[in-house]
């Protein structure tokens, strides 16, 4: 496969997901509010703060009210990771693939779109209710829908597949980074009843409540970062993108299982291995935000290696012709 | 918006119409088209052209508007109603334009290589010296198979004394082929019932035809060479049609970027690694595909490639240096090239065509400016042309000056009035002004698509059908012989 091609896949799978997370991060904070019994003022700001985008946030806008930060967030072009330029992202991305896809991945990409923008575009953009962020979780799901039952499970898919879960193993991490913000100044609600709530409203927000019940029926802080972190099953949790993005990284490489051949593979291959022999004790112990935070810097370096290796041009004389 | 659509009160206002005779009683070949949509139900006509624009929009078939933001891209505008064109008619266009390009392609090759049409006197010697399209590294190149213009879209009009004409041979990399192709499945998908019925000639064999032409063309025997389509990228505003003519036919589109010289061989940069390229399809100019051999300033193309090209391990189509017979002071001389190449008649003449460069034509086009279209060789798409009826005294006599300083660069011709289609205009039908492009594939065999990109001019009276200028497009029915076995 191309190289320009893979990275534009890549990327345009990556973008899809950052969406949809962001969906949900905007719809996480509506219910976490709705929760709160003194009120919101505080609790958009440190949504803002996850997404590290403060600085640039605070140039566009005097005030972290709801509507502000879900503007910034969702319809805001400005801002590079908004839902909308995301969206346009995937879609530019997806445009100079056309001919690596199915043509229903384009179409629907294209919709989905044309969907978000018209809601940028209205009067007043849906900023207070979750029936819009529903709308373009289903989108998100139906576009991998459409590309799990039309792509062959060749480079192309695998390169959308790594994408999709270095995308959402960082999302799903700056999830329960939202819950340790919004929980910060009040110590007081460890335990609660108004805990419970937040964290049942923090699992709804990665569709992971049903799941979690199934598993471990009462729910515990202490569970809950287990389940989201190191669950090998569920979808979004990290250890579980962990091992997926592993598995479509030696399937691109045709590397053996468990050993490496270039830089990407030997990172995520420590990380894999680092999430599989960790307990949540430890992860507690020595501080989630800490453990999320050097998280997140792996992630990166595995997509750095991944450019690396796969994308950038090398030299030519370096290589010798393949046939 | 339930208003019936109907043929019953549409009139032809003289003009030559392809679905109507005078008396405006449907041409035998489009009886049943006319009959069928006559008998749809109330807004039925017009629910199925609002689902068609929006399935349009839906696929992304758009093109940019520059000088716009993101946002402002337009479909090209598609009309219900096709252009219905008999098997008898079409069978003398088909062996026209296998005729022609078989003559064009002896030309390039004879021009760059030893000239006999200029010694032998057919063509005067100035003209090929001052041929702003003749590419000078291209003499003495034989491409693979002695084939240089594979890929040709050919534009034809028919004036109001009901014959076809030439106006233009694209040889460069013409486009619309996609929007054939696209016409066609909206119009089956929307009128299954009508098309069944009208024993349309099929067009959906034409991205497999174009493999096989392309793949002809392999320096290498092998079974499957790698071919490859050429694009400048997402910002072109043909990036539709590559992308979709690259999956239509299952190869790589790559960018310039994608592709490296090595060794006297062309790769393209894949995730394991460098893979050999043989054939190439490119739709970027000749100017732009190797800055060490054009245009140096060109992003978009592969330094080195020509000479991979020279030593023949990669294929070009179409191969460069064919611009040169889209020249339109060459372009009057395709009549003789044919006389003098293949000892023929022409089969679908010229539009009449006044080459400045002679004395007795450039009087006559000076005296009688205000009746012509004078164009200039080597400009296209509508621009360094007079329209003379329609031009003020002032262009009219800049004009003049033009062609008294420089005769070789123009030629004119009659203002043709084209004929016309009934087009959906509100709540009823209206004739427009239409062009054909048929697209003409010379590899083992010559293959001509039947039907082609049928454009249409929206605007009323317009003759202009260019796309950025108001145009649409139709679909285009050749419709097969009562006896002839076809399937759609």
């Amino acid at each position: 496969m191309l190289s320009r091609v893979a990275d534009s896949i890549y990327w345009m799978s990556r973008c899809v997901e950052r969406a949809e997370n962001l969906a949900r991060f905007v719809d996480v904070t509506m219910h976490l509010i709705l929760d709160l019994p003194d009120g919101a003022a505080e609790t958009w700001k440190p949504l803002v703060d996850t997404t590290g985008e403060r600085a640039f946030f605070d140039e566009l806008y005097e005030e972290a009210t709801q509507e502000n930060v879900v503007r910034f967030l969702s319809f805001d072009s400005r801002y590079p990771n908004s839902i909308i330029s995301c969206l346009r992202n995937a879609r530019e991305n997806a445009r100079s693939v056309r001919e690596a896809i199915a043509s229903e991945m384009w179409e629907h990409l294209n919709q989905f779109y044309f969907m978000v923008k018209d809601a940028a575009e209205c009067e007043s953009p849906p900023t207070n209710s979750s029936d819009f962020f529903d709308e373009v979780k289903m989108a998100s799901h139906l576009f991998k829908g459409i590309a799990d039952s039309s792509m062959s499970r060749g480079e192309g898919w695998h390169f959308a597949r790594l994408g999709r879960m270095i995308e959402r193993a960082d999302k799903t991490s700056r999830i329960l980074d939202v819950k340790y913000y919004v929980l910060l100044p009040r110590l007081q609600y460890v335990g609660s009843t108004i805990d419970d709530l937040q964290w049942s409203a923090v699992l709804r927000s990665v569709s992971a409540l049903e799941m979690y019940r199934k598993q471990f029926h009462g729910l515990s802080p202490h569970r809950v970062v287990e389940f989201l972190l190191l669950d090998r099953e569920f979808p979004r949790a990290i250890q579980h993108c962990v091992i997926a993005a592993d598995e479509s990284l030696h399937a691109i490489s045709g590397t053996v299982p468990g050993s490496y051949r270039n830089i990407a593979e030997q990172r995520m291959g420590q990380l894999r291995s680092e999430l599989a022999y960790i307990s949540v004790d430890d992860v507690i112990s020595s501080g989630l935000h800490e453990f999320i935070d050097n998280l997140q810097m792996k992630l990166n370096a595995i997509g750095d290696g991944i450019f690396d290796t796969f994308i950038t041009m090398r030299p030519v004389e370096s290589q010798a012709a393949q046939q | 918006m339930s208003e019936k659509i109907s043929f019953e009160h549409y009139e032809t206002e003289q003009f030559h119409d392809e679905l109507f005779d005078d008396s405006c009683n449907p041409r035998h070949e489009a009886e049943l088209l006319v009959w069928k949509i006559n008998s749809l139900e109330p807004g039925e006509l017009q629910r199925r052209q609002q689902a068609i624009e929006r399935a349009l929009l839906r696929m992304g078939i758009t093109f940019n508007v520059y000088g716009h933001d993101d946002g402002t891209e337009r479909i090209w505008p598609f009309d219900i109603v096709p252009r219905v064109v008999g098997a008898d008619e079409w069978d003398r266009i088909e062996s026209g334009l296998k005729q022609r390009i078989q003559a064009l392609n002896m030309f390039i090759h004879d021009i760059y290589h030893d000239q006999e049409i200029v010694k032998d006197g057919i063509l005067p010697e100035e003209l090929l010296e001052d041929a702003k399209a003749f590419r000078d590294q291209c003499v003495g190149l034989s491409p693979p198979r002695g084939i240089w213009c594979h890929i040709t879209g050919t534009d034809l009009v028919r004036n109001d004394d009901g014959q076809i004409y030439v106006l233009e041979d694209n040889l460069r990399c013409p486009s619309g082929v996609s929007y054939v192709l696209q016409n066609r499945m909206l119009m089956k998908r929307s009128f299954p019932q009508i098309f069944e019925a009208s024993r349309v000639r099929p067009v959906v064999d034409y991205p497999s035809r174009l493999l096989r032409t392309l793949e002809y063309l392999a320096p290498r025997d092998i079974r499957n060479p790698t071919v490859v389509v050429l694009t400048p990228g997402i910002y072109n505003s043909a990036y539709y049609e590559h992308s979709f003519l690259a999956q239509q036919m299952g190869v790589q589109l790559v960018e310039g970027r994608d592709l490296v010289v090595k060794d006297g061989f062309l790769f393209m940069r894949t995730t394991s690694g460098f893979e050999r390229v043989d054939v190439i399809y490119r739709r970027i100019d000749d100017d732009f595909i190797d800055p060490h051999v054009f245009r140096e300033d060109s992003a978009l193309g592969v330094p080195g490639l020509m000479d991979v090209y020279r030593r023949g391990h990669v294929a070009l189509a179409n191969a460069p240096g064919t611009g040169v017979a889209d020249d339109k002071v060459i372009y009057a001389y395709v009549p003789q090239m044919v006389r003098y190449y293949l000892d023929e008649e022409i089969i679908i003449p010229n539009v009449p065509t006044y080459v400045c460069l002679n004395q007795d034509d450039r009087k006559y086009v000076l005296e009688h400016l205000d009746e012509l279209v004078v164009k200039a060789a080597n400009e296209s798409g509508g621009y360094g042309m007079l329209i003379g009826p329609h031009a003020s005294e002032e262009d009219r006599r800049k004009f003049a000056e033009l062609i008294e300083e420089n005769p070789r660069n123009y030629i004119a011709q009659p203002t043709l009035s084209l004929s016309r289609v009934p087009t959906i205009v509100g709540d009823h039908f209206e004739g427009r002004h239409v062009d054909l492009r048929p697209y003409i594939l010379y590899g083992e065999e010559i293959f001509v698509l039947p039907g082609g990109l049928t454009r249409v001019a929206l605007k009323k009276g317009s003759l202009v059908v260019n796309s950025s200028q108001g145009g649409g497009s139709k679909d285009t029915w050749v419709v097969a012989h009562p006896t002839e076995n076809q399937t759609t």
